[in-house]
Parts: structure tokens; sequence; C-alpha cells
């Protein structure tokens, strides 16, 4: 096959794979009068703007609660793991291997049932419907794979680069923050990239911890205009679009660490 | 100081300091991680558990009194007429699935290792189906799948196929969602599969070529061998990650219609929260075996792990 012939079939190939992407966001552009046109418009000619008016009007408080339900989810998630990263890779210990296998586990365990345990805690406890209470069940989506990240990434930091500022007289801590915490950059923003899109994502703890709060994430509010006003569907796309955002984003701005953190934990080096 | 001494012996090289000491800097730092996973991983499934094992009503879910009831929650499930036809269509959604997911991302993988012009762009793009937040791709999925005016049958319509009721009618749900989820887990197996492709060196195809192999045999005997350990790790956790697929199908079809795509992921919310009286009993039962089956296999995931 020669390459020009392998570009045009690749630009085919992803044209077909993100086509519903596409088909989201010409939806989103459609007027309610041609939503159900036969045929259907291929290109949002004649489009509108209704569908993201009505983005602007409704849905403006879900999408401050998920940002900052995200950015919780980040910083919670970032002061469990990063510490606990540094002691599994350079502070040798007799349970590490323990700790590794508990959080290959961890991360095994779908969503759904570690969701009705924390209902029940939650109920108890008072927290349900609230925001902090989403941010820690998010979490526990992100923790596991950020302690991965930051053992994988810590591991690679030489020796004599931590041995050096003990000697001058750095406490662990000090050495760990001043010197570590530094070096590890990319793993940093590998985690807080995937913590903060994994709760930006996240619709089964929203659903079954939040379903009755004040403050509700975007996935609920798509899902109440679903459920709502079936027929309204450029704005349930174009809230859809506005929701994809920060993946879109992600993307283009860290595409080497979403190919580095899909492979993570997966295979090993 | 005492870090400091330490430091300085453990630099003369005594690793008697070193086990003494190392131990205790080692636990404060992992001392947030280890509460954490007691309080909001073990507590939680610890809850999940004693609720499979009480008999449940509103009332004593909030007072906590609830009686012992042992395994009669577990019994009860297996007894449900939704039992059988969920465990089946957890079967069927996860083996399908992967079975797709894995021959199209392999396939990608390997058109993609010949690098040409726009190469790491594309391989970009098509991660973001699995980027996209998934109540983003079920909504686009369900509106593109619509009988009456989703572009799927107007395309199909014009090759003269009638309409399909996918989401609506009893023989298409399952494979609907089906659809989307592969359509979701391409992204996935190919970023894994291609960095596995990486790692076969290159001089092994350069040989192959030189003994005349043609590509199609290239691949089934050279590449395809080559990547069978990363394959089975793909694979086995493909399977663990598609055995808890939840929000997909709950917001294309609820698991609908009449239960004909309902998983046992989707049936176990369904007993917790989809109903006016929650049955939080059997909801937690249908969970702890879903847990059971994603444990064999993330352990064999693991023990190929470690083997490799």
């Amino acid at each position: 096959m020669t390459k020009p012939l392998r570009t045009g079939i690749g630009v085919i190939l992803t044209a077909i794979m993100l086509f519903p992407v596409y088909w989201m966001i010409n939806v989103s552009f459609t007027r309610d009068t041609d939503m159900r046109a036969d045929p259907p418009h291929l290109f949002p000619f004649n489009g509108t703007l209704e569908g993201y008016r009505a983005v602007l009007d409704q849905q403006m408080p879900y999408l401050g609660t998920s940002l900052i339900i995200g950015l919780g989810t980040v910083a919670l998630t970032l002061i469990i793991s990063a510490p606990a990263g540094y002691a599994l890779a350079k502070l040798r210990s007799r349970g590490a291997g323990v700790l590794n296998f508990v959080l290959l586990i961890a991360q095994m365990i779908p969503g759904i049932i570690m969701a009705m345990g924390f209902y029940a805690i939650y109920l108890r406890a008072g927290v349900l419907n609230t925001v902090p209470g989403l941010i820690l069940a998010d979490s526990t989506i992100a923790v596991p794979f950020g302690v991965l990240i930051f053992t994988a990434f810590m591991s690679g930091i030489p020796d004599e680069l931590i041995n050096a500022a003990m000697i001058d007289g750095a406490s662990r801590w000090r050495t760990f923050r001043s010197v570590v915490l530094p070096v590890s950059r990319n793993a940093i923003v590998t985690v807080s990239l995937f913590a903060f899109l994994w709760a930006w994502s996240d619709f089964v703890f929203a659903t079954t911890l939040d379903g009755g709060g004040e403050y509700q994430p975007i996935t609920l509010g798509i899902y109440h205009y679903i459920g709502n006003n079936n027929q309204q569907w450029n704005a349930i796309m174009a809230t859809a679009v506005i929701a994809s955002i920060p993946a879109t984003l992600l993307l283009i701005v860290a595409q080497r660490y979403v190919a580095a953190g899909v492979t993570a934990g997966a295979v090993k080096d | 100081m005492t870090t400091h001494a330490e430091t300085l012996v453990r630099t003369r090289g005594t690793t008697r300091v070193r086990r003494a000491r190392g131990p205790w800097a080692a636990w404060a730092f992992l001392a947030p991680v280890i509460i954490y996973l007691v309080a909001f991983y073990a507590y939680p499934l610890y809850r999940n558990l004693d609720l499979s094992l009480r008999h449940y009503t509103v009332r004593s879910f909030v007072q906590g009194d609830a009686p012992f009831s042992g395994l009669d929650n577990y019994r009860a499930v297996f007894d449900d007429a939704t039992f059988l036809p969920a465990l089946l269509h957890t079967m069927v959604f996860t083996l399908v699935s992967i079975a797709f997911q894995f021959a199209i991302g392999l396939a990608l993988a390997v058109f993609f290792t010949a690098h040409f012009k726009l190469s790491a762009t594309l391989r970009a793009l098509f991660l973001v189906p699995w980027l996209l937040p998934l109540i983003v791709s079920a909504s686009t999925w369900s509106w593109m799948l619509n009988s009456d005016s989703g572009i799927v049958n107007y395309a199909l319509s014009i090759v003269g196929v009638e309409q399909i009721n996918w989401l609506t009618s009893p023989d298409w749900a399952l494979t609907s969602v089906i659809i989307a989820n592969i359509w979701i887990g391409i992204p996935f197996n190919l970023v894994i599969l291609y960095s596995g492709l990486q790692t076969v060196p290159g001089e092994i195809y350069e040989a192959a070529a030189l003994d005349g192999a043609t590509g199609w045999q290239r691949f089934w005997r050279v590449t395809f061998p080559l990547l069978r350990p990363v394959s089975a790790i793909t694979l086995l956790l493909g399977l663990v990650y598609t055995l808890k697929v939840f929000d997909l199908i709950w917001i294309m079809t609820k698991g609908g219609p009449t239960d004909a795509s309902t998983t046992l992921a989707t049936w176990s919310y369904r007993l917790s929260f989809g109903n006016l009286l929650p049955e939080f009993g059997p909801g937690a039962a249908v969970g702890n075996l879903l847990i059971l089956m994603a444990l064999f296999f993330g352990l064999f995931y693991i023990w190929r792990q470690r083997h490799d």
C-alpha cells in the first residue's frame, strides 16, 4: 500500500469512527422543525442556535457544579495518591506488594456496587445529595490509577537526586515536596487530567448519590433533559457538545499524556 | 536531624539502619492511602455485603435495624425470572463487545504502524469516543438509532432495509447497546495493541519479507504470535471493564424493553434505585455476584501480567 493511499484510507476510517460526534454537532444546530425531516439534514444549513441558548438558560448551574466536582476530585486524588506513589516507588516497605495488589483489584470493582455501599453510608451520615460527598465518591475512580501512575513514574527518579537532598539536611517530607514533586510534573498532569475527566463524566455516582441534590453535575443535567423533553434534541445535543469540551481540550493539549495514561497500568514495560 | 544521620549512614552502605528507619517514613507516606482504602473502598464493600445479607424495608434501611436473613436475598435472586436472562445478556454483551473491539482495534493498530502523513493525528482522533462522557455517547447513539428519525434507519432505507426499532424492539435492544459499546471500546484496544506492536522489532519483519512472506502471512505468522501476551492482557482487561458497563445501557434502554437488554449491572441498579419500592437486599446480592465475576477475570489478568 502506498503512503498517500494509506493516508486516504486513514482519513476515511477516522471520518466513519467520528461520524457520531459529527452527528451530535449537526443535530445541536438543527431546528426543531427540521429534526424529523426526511431525508435528515446532513449539514446544519439554515441552522439555529436555539439549542445553545437553552444550554445558557438552563444548564449553567450544572456545568458549574461539574467544574467544582472535577477540581475537587483532582485535589483529593493528588493529595492521597502522590505520597503513596512516592512511598511505593522509593521507600521500600514490607506491605508494598500487597498494597499494589489491592490497588489493582480496587480498579476492577464495578462502580455501581461502590455506589450502593456509598448510598447506604451517606444516607445515615447525612451527606447524600451533597457536592463533597460526590467528590469523595468520584475520587475512588481515580485514586488507584493515580497511585499506580505515581509509583511507575517516581521509580524512574534517580536515587542520587533524592539522597543528595537528604544529605543536605532535608527531611523526607521536604525532599518529597521540593525535589520529588517538581520533577514528577508529567505524572501530576496525567493523573489530574484523568481524575478531572472521570469526575466530569461520572454518571453512576451522580445518579445514585446526588439524584435529589440541590447542586447536580452536567451528566444529570443531560439525563433529566432526555427524560423530560424528549423532543428538543437540539438542546440535548448542544448540552452534550458543551459537556464534551473538557475531553476535547484534553486531547488537544495533552495528547501524549492521554495515550500514556491508557497504556499505563495495562501493559508492563 | 535523625534523618540526616540516617542518610549519612545509608550512603556508607549500612543496610541495617535503612531497614530499621525506612518503614516508619514509608508508612507515614502510605497512611493517607491506606486509611482512604479502608474507609472508602473496604467499608462501602462491607456495607454492600451487609445489605445483601439482611432483609431490608425502606424503614429499616434508614434506621439500620434490619433482621439478618442469611442467603435469602441470593436465593431470591437466583429464583427470579430475570436472573437467567440478565446473566445471558451480560455474557453476550461482554463477549460480543470485546470480540469486535479487539478485532477492529487490532486491525487499526496494524494499519497505523506504517508511518504515513497524518497518522499520528488520526490515531489521536480515534481516542475521542473513549474520552467522551458516556452520557454524551449514549444520548447521541439513542438519537442516531431512533426508529422514525434516526440517521441509521435512514441510511439503511437507502439500501432497502425496512425500519428497525433499534431501542424499542426486544429483538434489537441488546444489539443496539452492543454496537454503541463496541464504538466506545475500540480506542482502548487500538492504543494498547498499537503500543504492543511498537515493541515488535523491525528486523523481524525485514527477515520475514526477505523470506518472501506476504503481508497476510507476516501478520499471522509473525505479528500475531509476538503480540499474544499483550493481546491476552487487553482481552482480560476488556472483560473486566465490559462486565461492569452500566451507564450506557441504562441511558439508552434502561435494560428494556421488558428485560431485553438487562444485564447484571443494570438489574442490580434497578432493584436498588429504579423502582418506587427499593429492594436493597437483592440489589446488593446481584452486585456481589458481579464483583465475583469481575474478580475472577481480574485475578486471572494479574496472574497473566505477573507471568509474562
